[in-house]
């Protein structure tokens, strides 16, 4: 059986066991399969997905969190350009969105029986990011939860020991989230007067190196042409 | 009579056998675990947030740094998911290139697991051993890509050149006699190829050294048997993958299951444990450096008889040759906007894997568009290896702990990121 048919099977029995769950969705792309389901039905869908044996997704390959504050935003206007540096035209603020999408957690799920991949996503509030922990689906969720409410700060209701994980400790702060800078808050140093390590206010500036640019002309898509150039000299790309 | 108590035990992370920087704590019931707690994250660089901040193609450097035994492995599955993305395809020559890499890595990742993993219990000898060896295999590194280790070879649409028509030799020192020098350059008259062909032919013969050492030893049974059980129910339960969920027993294994690369076109074998111990991942991993040489060996045979491009021709992705630019202005547009910007590939998110030494080693990519990925994550393989460390090690002896580390294969690189 190809991952094609496979994959068909495994939406005829996601429609089959998840029509009572409000407000799924799917997508395929690229020969991936992903489920959207409702922050609230999170926990009653895995069971579901581990449980039934038409599904029997046994393990969770993959828990992450993924913040949506600047997607879709470029960095670089030449029209505001400055001299200093390539970080001129970058802006660092955060853009205006609407705070009920702005996190999302991703689980990533493997079914060794039938040798399919599913991906589901729920997306989360910014002012309260909580879900329910699958610790209780897989318990090999546990520090993939824990590694989310670190980088992410995403509450998992129900886990057993949600600490930080990956940073230091007694770190402030959620390291991956959009709004948290690239270089850190704070740096550490020893100081030989205290005797001991101090923390401080970064010393460095924020630079960019490359410039973020979204190219929305298809360029990179097959059998792609440039258009015949107008009139050369204004073009400001 | 004395109060006993139960107390806490720092393990590490400056311990030899914490095999980098784990800090464990471990309380304890006398010498039984009673409770272990690893604390991780000492070697956390934010890789994930580094590559968000670059050009896609300048990550690719990073991946060799997560798990710095196995380094082609996690360029491999970082680039299958930028071409995932793209939607584009590496020519046949890179994608049996790429599965002779996989496997030298593979060889090169298990030597330095059985290196230390029989240091850790008490061989000293295995270590010598595994590291003579590892040696060869750095040099094909080196050979193909200048690096002995962080190699940046594979990149989204192919490898970064084709396998050298001559392999690294020593060169000769006013130090070393001339004897010694000629029998160490033996193997390396001709191409990487025929040195490569020469180290799997030889390789099977040195894999029974190791198990002369090992695999009746009385000391090394004693310390392996029936430590660090999992069954099989619990293996998916807790993320297991690779040598430690086929250890259990499951025939799980990407490169079977979901083909890549050129691995549907070879012929090789899945060894499976049945106890899900400390000694049947043993065995399964020893078994599989025969069949890593097997596969090796069939892919020097379609590499001898089949040259052609090792890259994609699509110059929006790849560099263009160097010649080109000399006089072709379109190539030299291209140069330029593939080395300051970079390639945009469009919005969407992927999931790639592979079957890294170590178990899935998979990339998560969201894009949005831009020349640099929105999100990555990577699913490395020893994250919930080693979260499974207290189910693992509870009620065993102190002395256990050491064996149930380095039967997991932890390397921080990956595991922090």
């Amino acid at each position: 059986m190809t991952l094609e048919d496979r994959l068909d099977e495994l939406e005829e029995s996601l429609e089959e066991q998840l029509e009572d769950v409000d407000g799924c969705t799917r997508s395929r792309e690229r020969g991936e399969l992903t489920l959207t389901v409702p922050r609230e039905s999170l926990l009653d869908v895995m069971r579901v997905l581990r449980g039934n044996s038409d599904l029997a997704f046994e393990q969770c390959i993959d828990v992450c969190g993924v913040d949506y504050a600047t997607y879709g935003e470029s960095e670089w206007i030449t029209s505001t350009a400055a001299n200093a540096g390539f970080g001129r035209g970058v802006s660092r603020e955060l853009p205006e969105m609407d705070p009920k999408d702005r996190f999302a957690a991703v689980y990533h799920l493997l079914s060794v029986a039938k040798n399919v991949r599913l991906r589901v996503k729920t997306f989360l509030d910014a002012d309260r990011p909580i879900v329910d922990s699958v610790v209780p689906v897989w318990a090999g969720a546990l520090w993939f939860e824990r590694e989310a409410f670190d980088l992410y700060g995403i509450m998992f209701a129900g886990h057993p020991d949600l600490r930080r994980i990956l940073t230091d400790y007694g770190f402030i702060g959620h390291p991956f989230r959009k709004d948290f800078p690239l270089i850190g808050q704070v740096e550490m140093r020893y100081d030989a007067e205290q005797k001991r390590v101090v923390y401080e206010p970064v010393s460095i500036e924020p630079r960019t190196l490359v410039p973020r640019v979204i190219r929305e002309d298809g360029r990179y898509e097959a059998g792609w042409k440039p258009e015949p150039a107008e009139e050369a000299g204004h073009d400001d790309g | 009579m004395a109060e006993i108590r139960n107390y806490t035990l720092n393990f590490g992370p400056q311990h030899p056998a914490a095999h980098g920087v784990l800090r464990l704590v471990l309380e304890m019931d006398g010498e039984v675990i009673d409770r272990a707690d690893p604390h991780i994250g000492l070697l956390h660089r934010a890789t994930e947030k580094l590559a968000e901040s670059k050009p896609y193609n300048q990550s690719i450097g990073y991946m060799d740094r997560l798990d710095y035994v196995s380094m082609m492995c996690n360029e491999h599955g970082y680039v299958r998911a930028i071409e995932k993305l793209l939607g584009i395809e590496a020519p046949e020559r890179a994608q049996y290139i790429r599965t002779m890499f996989d496997e030298i890595t593979r060889i090169l990742n298990h030597l330095m697991w059985l290196g230390t993993h029989a240091l850790d219990v008490g061989a000293m000898t295995m270590f010598l051993y595994c590291f003579r060896e590892r040696e060869d295999l750095m040099d094909c590194y080196e050979a193909v890509s200048g690096a002995r280790m962080h190699a940046t070879y594979y990149r989204p649409g192919g490898v970064y050149r084709d396998l050298p028509e001559h392999m690294t030799r020593y060169e000769e020192s006013h130090l070393g006699d001339a004897a010694e020098l000629k029998r160490r350059n033996a193997a390396r008259e001709g191409s990487l190829l025929d040195f490569i062909e020469d180290f799997v032919d030889r390789f099977p013969g040195l894999v029974d050294e190791y198990e002369n050492l090992l695999t009746d030893n009385r000391i090394w049974k004693q310390r392996t048997v029936g430590i660090g059980v999992v069954t099989p129910e619990r293996a998916m339960q807790l993320g297991f993958t690779g040598p430690m969920l086929r250890g259990s027993g499951i025939a799980w294994d990407l490169r079977k299951k979901q083909p890549y690369a050129a691995y549907d076109e070879v012929d090789f074998d899945i060894p499976l444990g049945t106890n899900g111990d400390c000694y049947d991942r043993y065995l399964v991993r020893v078994e599989e450096f025969r069949q890593s040489a097997r596969i090796i060996k069939q892919c020097v045979k379609w590499l001898r008889e089949n040259p052609g491009p090792v890259m994609l021709d699509d110059h929006k992705v790849t560099p263009p040759k160097r010649a080109d630019m000399k006089d072709d202005m379109e190539a030299l547009i291209h140069h330029f906007k593939l080395f300051t910007e970079g390639y945009c590939p469009p919005p969407g998110e992927v999931y790639a894997a592979v079957e890294a030494p170590k178990g899935e080693f998979g990339c998560y990519i969201v894009s949005d568009g831009a020349n640099k990925p929105y999100r990555l994550k990577i699913r490395a393989p020893g994250f919930p290896h080693l979260a499974a460390m207290d189910e693992m090690a509870r009620g065993h002896m102190l002395a256990d702990v050491v064996a149930i580390i380095g039967t997991m294969d932890v390397v921080f690189g990956e595991i922090d990121r």
